[in-house]
């Protein structure tokens, strides 16, 4: 039996009289590559915020590892190799992406505290800076202002800023959201090209691409798990169909 | 010691309650659209002057001048709102705190251009001078007056908060903005009826605090500061917290000057660090 | 930023944003001018390079980490004070006088640093409001301390390094000064090119995304913010040892909305925002205050209107845009 990076026991959250995540057991092994599906308000950004810390469950526990990282704040979270991206995007917008990756580098390393040094001092910090952004095909504009940017590289430099915290496990809110469809497959291959260590959960709700890139399927539905297996047993699942697939027309 | 003590708790009292007109507006619209209007007192001076203007130029009776302040503050702040405020309801904290700090300055040196830097004197009608006795008790009559006047706000802002259709829309707006509009609800438009409403308010309060306090082009940010601290404490886009707010800091402000005059203001100060170290949300705040 | 010359090498070209630009070494050899050409104005000279220090403390927490503060004052206000009755208590030596005020200022911004970096927003506003006006309140009732208002008599400098008194003319006075904003530049500038500078502008460009890359933002602006009170302190100390004197405005509102007057002005983030800021807001003073006091007001509300609809960042910002498209033709 393979190794487990994450699990969830038991997560539940309310707000005031509504769950918006009941009873969540989930794990996910080492290296998989995952896909959280489900209807809209099915309450999987709220998973995600409730695994990164963002939200404090009700109930339940997280492990990270084996390690209980329940009581955590998200930046200890991220330091012990638990890392996400958001799907509206949260960038340094008045930086560039050299800088905003050298930023989570110098984090990682316990560095970015030093006010006394130069930073061009740092020379591998700046180096494996650049070498995620070449990785992500961001090495070209690396020293244009983020703002500036096409809305596609600005969901690529989501995934480099991630990556710049060297997770184990990285949780991918809709890598792709409000990337014409077309692009959105490029998005997927760089995910797809990633180690084969690191460990992916990702939201998404184009069927032709969880089908393609995962290898795992989680169907939330209205705050639980609906069910959950390879996409053969999911595309086959008749009650998936309907509360999702069928109602929705997707794929 | 019992009379000083109801003294100072009657006349904190109706302190608090000018305080709390001044403010609750403020607190409003800080609540729906986070916008941090640092030149609210402005609006307050304007009504005070008006009324100043009305009394003692133009010889209307006081409490019809009332409603004048009301109206003018209320006017003013469309016209700023429409041209300015609007344009940084995204901005950041900075540029908002900015705009209307500057605003706040040119009030101050138009006050004092057109009416020099002198109190402005203002005589109250007959029947709200002196005092009247009950159980051997004197009340003043201006500070019974005023908490009535805070009664009949309240009064009328709580219900119309709760009972009517633009009460609810305001309502919705301040619980959670994206949810409003995608009812269909016009915020921008809401926002700026309740923040004319907010400001006449203002007016209103700069008008009353005339015989409490005075009137000088520094009303700007002297009562500013008060009101901040009202806002914050209480908590943002809460009736009630500005309301409660508002009793402690001015029952904690007249007994300060009453028992411990050598500590000043220093107690309010203190109050608010002391609050907002322990919600910074204020009192009755949500977020 | 640099587009004309983009080298290919990233660490080259971070290296490049630090490297001195011809420009800023004209401004400094400008600021001695003053002694030449000006001689009977060197204490406004002195008076402005004070409040561009204290702008570029500023700078540091508003400019850098966007931590908005109504009540920076308040460590000015220390440094004065600390400086001032130093001299009447210890000795009249101004070198020890700055060391031992830079250290007050940080340790009360130190502690202070504790409440400040728990807010954002209002409540932040709120909170350094608050305590500014704690500390002025309080300078104001501790008059066998500080004099209250009638402020701090009796202050007497020696000698710099024992050498250079400060006379009436105000050579040493800006002199002094001149020194002391250099060397605070010289610290501030090297921040800001360093891991921390560049975790500072993460702070200001984005509060919610900071944790996510594992950073501890609190941390950084707990020290963002006792370096800016260290140096405020310093500005207040030079303020008190060159007029031999310490008002109770030295800690008002008033100071702390002039001192973001100047720096919005100048611009904010920007190193030489708070110093063209500052240059100008008092050289304006100086000529508008003679003719209407209380007119000037009237004055910086409009150009705080003026800035934030017009401007957003500030005169060297708008520079730097004009410059830059300038040269893109």
């Amino acid at each position: 039996m393979t190794a487990i990076a994450l699990e969830t026991r038991g997560l539940s959250r309310n707000f005031g009289s509504l769950a918006v995540s009941r009873d969540i057991n989930l794990s996910l092994p080492v290296g998989a590559r995952y896909a959280l599906i489900g209807p809209n308000g099915a309450g999987k950004t709220t998973l995600i915020n409730l695994m990164t810390g963002l939200l404090q469950p009700n109930a339940g526990q997280i492990l990270l590892g084996g390690e209980d990282i329940t009581q955590l704040e998200p930046q200890a979270r991220v330091k012990r190799g638990l890392a996400r991206t958001f799907q509206i995007n949260t960038l340094f917008a008045g930086l560039n992406p050299l800088e905003a990756v050298t930023l989570a580098v110098c984090e990682r390393r316990g560095i970015a505290d030093r006010f006394w040094q130069n930073i061009a001092v740092n020379k591998d910090a700046i180096e494996e800076a650049y070498e995620i952004l070449a990785k992500l095909k961001l090495g070209d504009v690396c020293y244009q202002t983020t703002r500036e940017l096409p809305y596609g590289r600005q969901r690529l430099l989501e995934i480099a800023l991630a990556l710049a915290t060297k997770p184990k496990v990285l949780l991918l809110d809709e890598p792709a959201a409000g990337v014409p469809q077309e692009e959105s497959g490029d998005i997927f291959e760089v995910v797809a090209g990633l180690s084969n260590e690191l460990t992916l959960l990702f939201i998404e709700h184009d069927m032709h691409v969880v089908f393609r890139f995962a290898t795992h399927i989680i169907v939330l539905v209205g705050g639980a798990v609906f069910t959950e297996g390879s996409p053969a047993q999911i595309s086959a699942d008749p009650g998936v169909r309907e509360v999702y697939l069928g109602k929705r027309h997707h794929g | 010691m019992l009379p000083p003590f109801f003294g100072v708790l009657f006349d904190g009292l109706a302190y608090g309650m000018l305080l709390f007109v001044l403010s609750v507006g403020l607190s409003v619209t800080l609540g729906l659209m986070n916008f941090v209007n640092l030149a609210h007192c402005a609006f307050a001076m304007l009504g005070g002057y008006v009324t100043v203007t009305l009394v003692n130029e133009f010889h209307w009776p006081f409490l019809a001048t009332l409603p004048a302040a009301f109206v003018a503050a209320a006017l003013a702040s469309v016209v700023l709102e429409r041209f300015f405020y609007r344009r940084l309801y995204r901005a950041s904290d900075l540029d908002q705190v900015l705009l209307t700090i500057g605003f706040a300055f040119i009030s101050v040196a138009v006050a004092a251009y057109i009416f020099g830097t002198l109190q402005q004197p203002i005589q109250a009608p007959e029947f709200l001078r002196g005092s009247s006795t009950f159980l051997g008790l004197a009340f003043g009559n201006y500070r019974m007056f005023l908490i009535g006047v805070a009664i009949v706000v309240t009064v009328l802002l709580i219900a119309g908060l709760e009972y009517t259709r633009f009460g609810a829309q305001v309502r919705a707006a301040v619980d959670n903005q994206r949810m409003a509009r995608g009812l269909g609800i016009d915020v921008d438009r809401t926002f700026a009826a309740t923040f004319a409403l907010g400001s006449g308010l203002a007016g209103l309060g700069g008008a009353l605090a005339i015989e409490i306090v005075g009137l000088d082009p520094s009303f700007s940010f002297t009562y500013l500061v008060y009101v901040l601290i009202i806002v914050s404490v209480g908590g943002l886009g809460s009736i009630a917290g500005s309301f409660a707010a508002a009793c402690l800091i001015g029952v904690s402000d007249i007994a300060g000057k009453y028992y411990a005059p050598e500590l000043g203001a220093f107690l309010i100060y203190l109050v608010m660090v002391v609050v907002l170290m322990w919600k910074p949300a204020g009192l009755f705040g949500k977020r | 930023m640099s587009q004309m010359s983009a080298p290919t090498n990233p660490q080259a070209y971070l290296q490049s944003l630090s490297r001195w630009r011809p420009i800023e070494i004209v401004f400094w050899l400008a600021t001695l001018l003053p002694f030449f050409l000006f001689p009977d104005y060197l204490s406004l000279a002195s008076q402005i390079a004070i409040a561009a220090l204290f702008a570029l403390s500023l700078d540091l927490i508003l400019g850098y980490a966007g931590v908005v503060s109504l009540g920076h004052a308040a460590f000015f206000g220390i440094g004065a004070y600390s400086a001032g009755i130093f001299s009447k208590l210890v000795w009249g030596e101004p070198l020890t006088g700055l060391v031992v005020a830079a250290i007050l200022a940080g340790l009360v911004g130190y502690a202070s640093s504790f409440i400040v970096s728990r807010f954002r927003h209002l409540t932040l506003i709120m909170i350094t409001l608050g305590l500014g006006l704690l500390l002025h309140e309080a300078a104001n009732r501790a008059h066998w301390l500080t004099g209250g208002s009638d402020g701090l008599q009796g202050v007497s400098i020696w000698p710099v390094l024992g050498l250079f008194k400060f006379d009436l003319y105000g050579y040493t006075a800006y002199g002094y000064a001149l020194a002391a904003l250099f060397i605070c530049f010289l610290a501030v500038r090297r921040i800001t090119n360093s891991p921390f500078g560049l975790a500072l502008r993460g702070i200001r460009e984005n509060w919610v995304r900071m944790p996510a890359i594992g950073a501890a933002s609190r941390a950084h602006i707990r020290k963002a913010y006792t370096i800016a009170a260290v140096i405020a302190g310093i500005a207040g100390a030079v303020l008190a040892q060159t007029t031999e004197t310490v008002s109770l405005e030295s800690i008002s509102f008033q100071r702390s909305a002039d001192v973001l007057v100047m720096l919005v002005l100048g611009g904010a983030g920007r190193l030489y925002g708070g110093l063209v800021g500052s240059v100008i807001f008092m050289i304006a003073r100086d000529q508008f205050s003679g003719i209407a006091p209380q007119y000037w007001y009237f004055w910086i509300g409009i150009l705080l209107v003026m800035v934030v609809m017009f401007l957003p960042n500030g005169i060297v910002g708008g520079l730097s845009k004009i410059t830059a498209r300038w040269r893109r033709k």
